[in-house]
């Protein structure tokens, strides 16, 4: 099988609009760390981008068929490696989420790399069902299996990346047939979970859900970042106010500009029409992953594209719906633009799995 | 891998398997949800940026500007006060005050601050503790008047400890131990009641203003306007950078040049040590304050910025209220001092002549009752003259009852008893000058004739503040012009004059002279080669019945008086002092005399030194003419 893949058969379109969102992601690095102890920051991740492609070259060869084949080894290792966060994982922000890698300087984010265990495990599962309509039963034992890891990453706590685990499994449970009944009870049955889940949020997730709602309420606490972002946002009007010349990002008013809020640092610098281009990006990017997924030549490879789809737009909902006050506060970063080696290196070994499946689609 | 040619759906019958059910056709309707869905989420979010950024941008913009530029006032200073030869009294200095910002505390940061600051780290600690439910933005004052150690380690240690800011302002300082503290005055934080008064309406919340004394009276001529820069700040509220183009420049405040003599006020301020009362010199020629003293005093020191509550406390409850300024408020019978405006009345009025004698045998009864005179044993027969140096009581219980209280009133309101002299200081008091109007008007009850007998020796319903007598007795020396005292140089001034009869004049004067230099009450006032004129005054504060009633006590010994001019012709400075309980007049000359020492002293010394110039002037201006070298004093050219 491998003689039918050939370099000229990977999604140029595809590539060639992450290497743009990446190229957006520098700029706006090198631009929002000017003048701060965080500027290297810029190279470091046009080395982590070169990285990001070593790793997606390296996941060609491979047939997704032997990978599927490796799930069950790659579930426990993720389990234990979430479990090992805990137990020697640094903490930042007040979470832990972060595994130093000796001798290095690295800090491997697990969590992220979990997600592709996450995609990869919701295919295999849906495709060993070899069914058309996804019966209950089995998405409930599939949900069981997410929510160990889901669980973990809530723990450190990350509610942001433990709600793309769920995306994931909501979307591959919904091509794979499941019947919008259950769609509809789900939803109901998460409306009626909300009071205890306050419950168990922590007091900082609950004030970013309280600032979410209403920013005013506490200017200087929660509120802060979100009133601070859209500040950042809205006066870029139009048109923005120049490369390096945003004054929300550059005088430190916006929180990490380069990581979370590096949208709302774009955003400030390019204005409404920047976002659009941006956004237009993002959208033709995620559209040319599921065109992907729709010429898989079966079912493994559909849901793998599928739910590499399925992460990048809640990635984007997430974190672009944070920025603009649309969505509460969870750290997550932008995928292919936010500073950080786990978050890129996540999202093109996410790439590699896709051009895996492609590579192979004239396989009959 | 074996898989069968061609898709088995569309060609089942093809196939002989059964079919692998691995196709992707089932899941087509779903993607095209999918994709539906990724664009009703990508227009969502477009929304919302379309509402910030195309609805809303200049309410953002707004946002964002009031989030980075801060204008910053630049303070102006206060102007200085000096006295009469420029000498400074009042400065500037600069003050600062040490805070502690909370937003970007770090724990850990604590205990290496409090080392570097010299404080207790567990005071510091337990200060950070107690401010824990207050708002993240309130910040800790933590020092006041920062020593340049503190400065100093602040300064260097800027990048490891962002949190401690440093506020600059300009602080008062007053002179030390209560010196001129009435006449100054002190400033502070400008209150509410304050801001809704028409004086210092143009002022707004936090502005420091004149409280008390010259800094109230002359606010707007030592408050400068203060400046304003705009700057660009970061989020801990560091200046990123400046835009100097916006800066107003402050203006600074005057400075003001008193009237008073440091000398002078130095050598009054040392003679009223240790007692409660008023020292006034006035220049009786043009009104000029040369020195004001009130004891007992306070430490305006304190005043500046916040004050403790303890040192208000302090100075709030403390009996002898120090922050009363005796020298313009306290309003006391006269006694003696009164009797030269008795003579002149007499004189003037032409109820008696320099010639009116009668017989003293230690008092006189009038209408019914009997009226002692302070020596016992009389003193025998008594002129005019005698009667003012030897201060003789039944002298002027005669000239008073010939007189009347009417005839009296009015020229004890001649000499401006009964009204505020209208010095330039905050909250001035006025004496009382009873008539038969005055107790129908405010006791609704008729004169008693026997009244007028205790007000002919400055008893009675009779009050005078200091600076009241000081500015009579000054006119009165001047042969009558009276000027308005003031404590700010180079006024204009409309002096109320009276024609009196120089003789009357000079027959009161010359009695005055007696007092201090003919074996009178005033002896103790007697300077060599100056001719002082005088008169002593002991007051009662309470009648002598009641004080036996009680057992006597501080507070109601008498209060001594002592007013005196120099020189006799041509008068150059007229003193008073009240020296409160000090039971008898004579004890009051001293203090004068001091004063008027120090003042010929200087004069003389002045005198010299400008002879010597003049000397040494002559001389270079010889050896020029000379054709000589300059001396090498003469080599500034």
């Amino acid at each position: 099988m491998a003689r039918y893949v050939a370099t000229r058969d990977i999604d140029w379109t595809l590539l060639v609009i992450v290497l743009l969102i990446c190229g957006v992601g520098v700029l706006q690095i090198y631009s929002a760390t000017l003048g701060t102890d965080s500027h290297s920051a810029w190279w470091k991740q046009i080395f982590y981008i070169g990285g990001g492609l070593v790793l997606m070259w390296l996941v060609l060869p491979a047939d997704y068929h032997s990978i599927l084949q490796r799930v069950p080894v790659m579930y426990v290792a993720s389990t234990v490696a979430l479990l090992g966060t805990f137990a020697i994982g640094e903490q930042t922000f007040g979470s832990k989420r972060w595994i130093p890698i000796p001798h290095t300087g690295i800090h491997l984010q697990v969590s992220e790399f979990v997600k592709l265990v996450i995609i990869l495990l919701v295919a295999r599962y849906l495709t060993d069902l070899r069914t058309e309509e996804v019966d209950i039963r089995e998405v409930l034992k599939l949900a069981g299996l997410v929510l160990i890891p889901a669980a973990l990453v809530l723990a450190q706590p990350d509610l942001g990346t433990a709600l793309t685990y769920v995306a994931v499994l909501t979307v591959g449970v919904f091509i794979a047939g499941l019947r919008w009944k259950y769609f509809a009870v789900a939803i109901l049955g998460a409306a009626m979970m909300v009071p205890i889940g306050l419950h168990f949020l922590k007091d900082y997730q609950k004030a970013r859900l309280v600032s979410f709602r209403d920013p005013d309420q506490d200017p200087q606490g929660a509120g802060y970042q979100v009133i601070q972002s859209q500040t950042a946002i809205g006066s870029g009007g139009m048109f923005g106010k120049g490369v390096t010349k945003g004054t929300q990002a550059q005088l430190h008013f916006l929180p990490v500009p380069y990581k979370d809020f590096i949208f709302s640092a774009f955003a400030e610098e390019h204005g409404f029409v920047g976002v659009v281009v941006a956004l237009a990006l993002y959208f033709v990017m995620i559209m040319r992953i599921v065109q992907n997924a729709q010429t898989a030549p079966e079912r493994a490879g559909m849901y793998i594209c599928m739910g590499v789809a399925a992460l990048l737009l809640s990635h984007v909902l997430i974190n672009v719906g944070m920025v603009a006050g649309l969505m509460p506060v969870t750290g997550i970063p932008l995928p292919f633009m936010s500073a950080g080696g786990s978050s890129i290196w996540t999202s093109f070994l996410a790439l590699g799995l896709v051009h895996n499946v492609r590579l192979r689609r004239f396989v009959n | 891998m074996t898989l069968p040619q061609g898709d088995p759906n569309l060609e089942p019958s093809v196939s002989d398997k059964p079919p692998l059910r691995d196709d992707t056709h089932f899941a087509a309707g779903r993607i095209a949800v999918f994709q539906y869905s990724g664009v009703v989420i990508f227009l969502f979010l477009i929304a919302g940026f379309w509402r910030l950024q195309v609805q809303n941008p200049e309410y953002y913009d707004e946002r964002a500007q009031q989030n980075r530029i801060k204008s910053q006032p630049i303070l102006a200073p206060r102007g200085r006060i000096l006295d009469r030869d420029g000498r400074v009294i009042v400065d500037n200095h600069a003050s600062f005050t040490l805070y502690l910002a909370r937003e970007n505390l770090k724990e850990e940061h604590l205990k290496p601050i409090a080392q570097g600051l010299d404080m207790d780290p567990d005071d510091l600690q337990s200060l950070v503790r107690r401010y824990r439910s207050r708002a993240k933005y309130e910040a800790i004052r933590l020092k006041d008047e920062m020593t340049p150690a503190d400065l100093a380690f602040v300064d260097s240690h800027r990048d490891f400890f962002p949190e401690l800011e440093v506020i600059t302002a300009q602080r008062r300082l007053y002179p030390q131990n209560g010196m001129l503290a009435h006449v100054i005055g002190y400033t502070g934080e400008i209150s509410e009641q304050e801001l809704d008064s028409p004086d210092f309406a143009k002022y707004k919340p936090g502005d420091i203003i004149g409280k008390f004394g010259i800094e109230r009276q002359y606010n707007s001529t030592l408050m400068g306007v203060d400046g304003q820069r705009q700057v660009e700040v970061d989020n801990l509220g560091r200046v990123r950078h400046e835009f100097k183009e916006q800066t107003v420049q402050p203006i600074p405040g005057k400075d003001l040049q008193l009237t008073i003599d440091l000398d002078l006020q130095a050598v009054a301020e040392l003679a009223m040590d240790g007692r409660n009362g008023a020292v006034v010199a006035l220049d009786p020629r043009t009104g000029e304050v040369l020195a004001m003293v009130s004891r007992p005093t306070f430490d305006p020191n304190k005043f500046t910025g916040r004050i403790k509550a303890k040192d208000w406390k302090e100075i709030n409850d403390n009996p002898d209220h120090p922050l009363f300024n005796r020298a313009i408020q306290a309003a006391q019978a006269p006694g003696s001092t009164f009797k030269p405006i008795m003579a002149l009345a007499g004189l003037e009025t032409g109820t008696i002549d320099e010639n009116f004698t009668i017989h003293c045998p230690g008092g006189a009864t009038f209408y019914g009752r009997y009226f002692k005179c302070h020596l016992k044993q009389g003193h025998g027969s008594v002129s005019l003259h005698k009667g003012i140096v030897q201060s003789c009581d039944t002298y002027f219980y005669n000239v008073g009852n010939k007189l009347g209280i009417e005839n009296i009133a009015q020229y004890a309101d001649m000499v401006g008893y009964g009204h505020p002299t209208g010095i330039d200081l905050p909250h001035e008091a006025a004496g009382v000058v009873p008539s038969e109007e005055w107790a129908l008007h405010v006791y609704r009850r008729k004169w008693y004739a026997g009244e007028t007998i205790s007000v002919s020796i400055g008893q009675g319903a009779l009050t005078v503040t200091p600076i009241e007598m000081v500015r009579a007795i000054s006119g009165i020396a001047m042969g009558g012009v009276w000027h308005r005292p003031h404590l700010v140089k180079d006024q204009a001034d409309e002096p109320t004059s009276w024609p009196l009869d120089p003789k009357h004049v000079k027959d009161v004067v010359d009695g005055m002279y007696g007092v201090v230099n003919e074996g009178g009450t005033g002896g103790r006032a007697k300077l060599p080669n100056i001719e002082v004129c005088g008169k002593t005054g002991t007051a009662q504060v309470a009648s002598a019945e009641y004080v036996k009633s009680v057992g006597g006590g501080h507070e109601l010994k008498d209060n001594a008086w002592f007013v005196g001019f120099a020189p006799r012709e041509a008068p150059e400075i007229a003193v008073v002092a009240l020296f409160e309980h000090g039971a008898e007049g004579p004890l009051a000359a001293p203090i004068v005399r001091d004063v008027m020492k120090a003042y010929f002293d200087k004069k003389a010394r002045l005198e010299t030194w400008r002879q010597q110039q003049t000397a040494v002037a002559g001389a270079i201006a010889a050896v020029e003419t000379l054709g000589l070298p300059a001396a090498p004093s003469g080599g500034r050219n």
